[in-house]
């Protein structure tokens, strides 16, 4: 079997600061794979490597077998990876139907000009993404919120309605940036359930960063750790946690 | 007050939602159509102006209502529109053909003008589009075997496929029939991927190319689209006027078309075409009320200005979402009465929240 | 070499006032992230303030000078409370209108003023033609004097910033609004404080400039050239704004002189294209990145 997704030697250095330093990882198809760490280790930093907001300064991450940190952020959602973001960045002032909708983007084969005259393809297509969009709006239980403007919405739910817009480009890999921050326990325990379907009943590769271990320990296959920008171990979520690394870093040193 | 229920996807993308909808469309179809065989020729001809005007601020809303990209230099597209008009039709072509070619010309300057927001944004486009529009409106007065520079070009009298439009009647059918192209093409854009990625852009650059939107490519659609309606709207224009000259194009131009889009409502096609509306009928009343005024006010030549000064502030003030959304609210009054709250549309206090990042 | 020279000096006088009106909006820019358009406007009322003042007050010109940079600091400071706070958090363009809609106002109330209107008025100035000898140079007081004043109004505002509490409290504003006014910095009021100083400057900017121009109503669309120049030098640097002020005033005269007739009206704004181009956060700005 190959790996979905490799990092190899990745480093990023804003100014004088090393972000993420010589990390390297496999993640394997079907798998969640959790990157955790305090604030300030590279969490967010390797996503965004990923997703091609940042340009590695040195390394480089493929996609199935291809390098693809080269690209454009838009050429890597193509690819069919999807990310959601730490403070969510939802489209706020449309309904959530039409940010799910936005998910189906990549798949689109009208251009423009047929979108201008609303041709019969054009028509297809948007029933097609609407049953599509259908199915994830089922899955995440938003049905009541369909016709809602994401600008009204509580916190909990515009969290699930990101997640329902990744979910609706059908993506291979999904990137989830602290899919449990800001939410309650009964909330945090919804979106453990779905990220098992996730990888289950969607067959979705899942990346996640995340604080809360207790959904650390409750849905990941491996957890890789990191303290700035570098890695401190990688295995099961028992395993890092009881790594001394880890522990040290976390708690700080034996006589600190 | 109304229950909807939805049995097929096709209801949400139909451009009418249910059959008041459509009955009232077609009544107020019915009442356009009738309109300029009632009214006086005086009021026909401001209704066109209303309809040219219409057009150019659904051009303007696609940009900056929908995609949130700023543009002071709009007048330039419009100017663009109407000298390629004047040339074209100079040299003898068919409308049909230099109506098209006029709004291609603008589109593909809007192409130009838009390059600059592929890297910035906010200000600083806000900034370029109206350094371009400075440069077009010199350009205009400096190209005078083209536009005949500050002494200003005649247009030759009008014919649409052979019929002459040669009465402001004929002059109404002609606006009212490419106004209604445009809104139709337009509400295809956003009921379609196209205007979803705008809106996308709109709301948060960061998540719509991560999305798997191409930003510089809807941007430049963006900027096309709007110049191109634009040009339209100038090509028409051009005929209404039948003289053109630098000084219609200006600057203040520019805001002008700005402020009929807050007083419409920034973000929708109802307002784009409300504020054009409201902007013709205040600019009548300004003249009628001059004659009724005190000489000692009627008379200032700051009335207008101070007047468009205050109708704008008072907008942003008191009902930032325009026209549209004073209508939205009295409709929801009804349709809720008497359940109505005050506080439904309030705006929310926020903190300032920084753009200069990107 | 000596005409050029001498092009040079007047257009570094243009350009201070290029740069005093590009201040004031860099100033409200760094503090509120409001691109203030009315900044000419305000350039214009001042302009008049100094006539009232000298003319019908029968004030000294220096007197009269004063006068109306506090009439003008105070008035920033109303327009501030009346308009521009309750539109606090709004979109940037929603209150970039609304200052549209005060330039507006600016201009048509002031032509109905009496003594004020649409007439081209000159504002007496004790230094009016007078010249002074440089080597081969003939500078002419007007301009040395626009640039004596900007000068000690840019030492002045160094200083204020630097040293005083209130300007570090300035500062601390303009770098996060929301921190400072947790750190218990009165938000509201530095805010204010800020539309005085800045309408207080561009008033200075439009005193200096009206020995050159004459005063008239539509003497504030001068301030749509500010616009480049804050641009040129990175729209929330306030040494930006003077250089930029500078590099716009200069290329200008240039381009008057050597360029077809035509090219002075739009140099500025082929400058701010170019620059844009090359280099969009201008010569001093600062390159910030959204986080997410």
């Amino acid at each position: 079997m190959k790996p979905l997704l490799t990092a190899n030697n990745l480093s990023v250095q804003f100014g004088g600061l090393k972000a993420v330093n010589n990390v390297s990882f496999e993640v394997w198809p079907n798998e969640v794979f959790s990157l955790i760490g305090p604030n300030g280790a590279g969490k967010t930093t390797i996503f965004n490597l990923i997703s091609g907001l940042y340009r590695p300064t040195s390394g480089f991450v493929t996609f199935e077998g291809e390098k693809i940190s080269h690209l454009a952020p838009y050429e890597i959602a193509r690819l069919g990876i999807a990310r959601t973001f730490q403070n969510i960045e939802l489209f706020e002032h449309a309904t959530v139907l039409q940010n799910l909708l936005v998910g189906r983007h990549c798949h689109r084969h009208t251009n423009w000009f047929q979108d201008l005259l609303f041709t019969p393809r054009v028509r297809q297509t948007e029933l097609q993404f609407r049953r599509t969009v259908e199915e994830v709006i089922e899955f995440l239980e938003l049905q009541h919120y369909r016709d809602s403007m994401v600008a009204g919405l509580p916190y909990g739910v515009r969290k699930v309605v990101e997640l329902g817009r990744a979910l609706s480009m059908r993506p291979k890999l999904l990137l989830l940036d602290e899919p449990s921050s800001g939410l309650n326990v009964e909330e945090t325990e919804d979106m453990g359930f779905w990220i098992e379907d996730i990888k289950h009943d969607l067959g979705i590769t899942v990346i996640m960063v995340e604080h809360d271990m207790g959904l650390v320990s409750r849905v990941s296959d491996r957890v890789f750790a990191l303290n700035q920008g570098e890695e401190l171990a990688l295995g099961t979520a028992a395993e890092v946690q009881a790594h001394p690394a880890v522990v040290e870093a976390y708690l700080g040193g034996a006589d600190g | 007050m109304r229950f909807l229920f939805k049995t097929a996807y096709q209801q949400d993308i139909r451009l009418f939602k249910h059959g008041g909808q459509a009955f009232w469309y077609s009544a107020l179809g019915l009442a356009l159509l009738a309109a300029p065989f009632v009214l006086p020729d005086y009021w026909v001809s401001q209704l066109n102006f209303i309809w040219i005007y219409s057009i150019v601020s659904v051009g303007l809303m696609i940009l900056v209502g929908f995609t949130g990209q700023v543009s002071i230099g709009h007048a330039a597209f419009l100017a663009m529109g109407a000298y390629t008009e004047a040339y074209l039709q100079g040299h003898g072509w068919p409308f049909a053909l230099s109506l098209t070619f006029s709004a291609l010309v603008a589109g593909i300057t809007g192409v130009i003008v838009g390059l600059p927001a592929l890297r910035v944004k906010g200000m600083y486009l806000a900034i370029a589009t109206m350094a371009f529009g400075f440069i077009v409106e010199e350009g205009i007065a400096r190209a005078d075997s083209i536009t005949g520079g500050n002494a200003g070009r005649m247009l030759g009298s009008l014919e649409v496929f052979g019929i002459p439009i040669d009465s402001e009647l004929r002059m109404y059918f002609l606006t009212l029939i490419v106004l209604a192209l445009v809104v139709l093409g337009v509400m295809n854009l956003l009921r379609s991927p196209t205007g979803r990625a705008f809106v996308a852009i709109r709301d948060s650059e960061i998540s719509a190319q991560s999305m798997g939107i191409n930003l510089a490519r809807y941007k430049t659609i963006a900027f096309a689209l709007s110049a191109a309606i634009t040009g339209l709207a100038g090509a028409l224009y051009a005929h209404k006027l039948r003289f053109l000259s630098p000084d219609q194009f200006t600057f203040l131009q520019s805001i002008e078309l700005l402020i009929i889009l807050v007083v419409g409502g920034v973000g929708s096609i109802y307002g784009a075409i409300f504020g054009a509306a409201f902007w013709i009928v205040v600019q009548q009343l300004i003249v009628l009320a001059k004659d009724w005024l005190p000489p000692a006010i009627g008379q200032q030549t700051g009335l207008q200005p101070t007047i468009f000064g205050l109708i704008l502030v008072a907008f942003v003030l008191f009902e930032p979402m325009g026209l549209y959304g004073r209508w939205l609210k009295v409709r929801t009054f009804f349709q809720l009465f008497p359940f109505y709250r005050k506080g439904m549309f309030r705006r929310q206090k926020s903190y300032m929240k920084s753009e200069r990042l990107k | 070499m000596l005409q050029f020279l001498q092009l040079i000096a007047s257009g570094v006088a243009q350009g201070c006032i290029y740069g005093l009106i590009a201040l004031g909006f860099v100033l409200i820019y760094k503090a509120t992230e409001t691109v203030n358009f009315a900044q000419g406007d305000l350039m214009m009322v001042g302009g008049f303030l100094g006539l009232t003042g000298t003319l019908a007050l029968g004030l000294p010109f220096w007197a009269a000078f004063v006068a109306a940079l506090a009439v003008m600091f105070f008035f920033g400071m109303a327009l501030e409370r009346a308009v521009l706070r309750p539109l606090l958090g709004q979109p940037a363009f929603t209150v970039v209108m609304a200052t549209i809609g005060v330039g507006f106002l600016a201009r048509g109330l002031v032509t109905m003023i009496p003594e004020w209107g649409t007439d081209t008025h000159v504002l007496p100035v004790p230094y009016k033609d007078e010249i002074v000898q440089v080597g081969g140079l003939v500078l002419s007081m007007e301009h040395l004097v626009v640039i004596a004043v900007t000068a000690l109004l840019i030492l002045g505002l160094y200083l204020l910033f630097k040293h005083t509490r209130i300007g570090i409290a300035m500062q601390a504003t303009s770098q996060n609004q929301l921190a400072a006014f947790y750190m218990g910095i009165p938000v509201r009021r530095i805010n204010m404080l800020i539309w005085g100083i800045s309408a207080a400057v561009s008033a200075c900017a439009g005193l200096l400039l009206a020995p050159i121009t004459f005063v008239h109503a539509n003497m504030g669309f001068i301030g749509l050239k500010a616009f480049p120049a804050a641009v040129v030098g990175g729209f929330g640097s306030i040494p930006g704004a003077l250089v930029g002020g500078l590099i716009i005033g200069i290329v200008e005269t240039l381009a008057g002189f050597y360029l077809p007739e035509g090219f002075k009206d739009i140099a500025a704004y082929i400058v701010v294209l170019v620059m844009l181009a090359v280099k969009p956060n201008g010569l001093f700005g600062e390159n910030l990145r959204k986080k997410v």
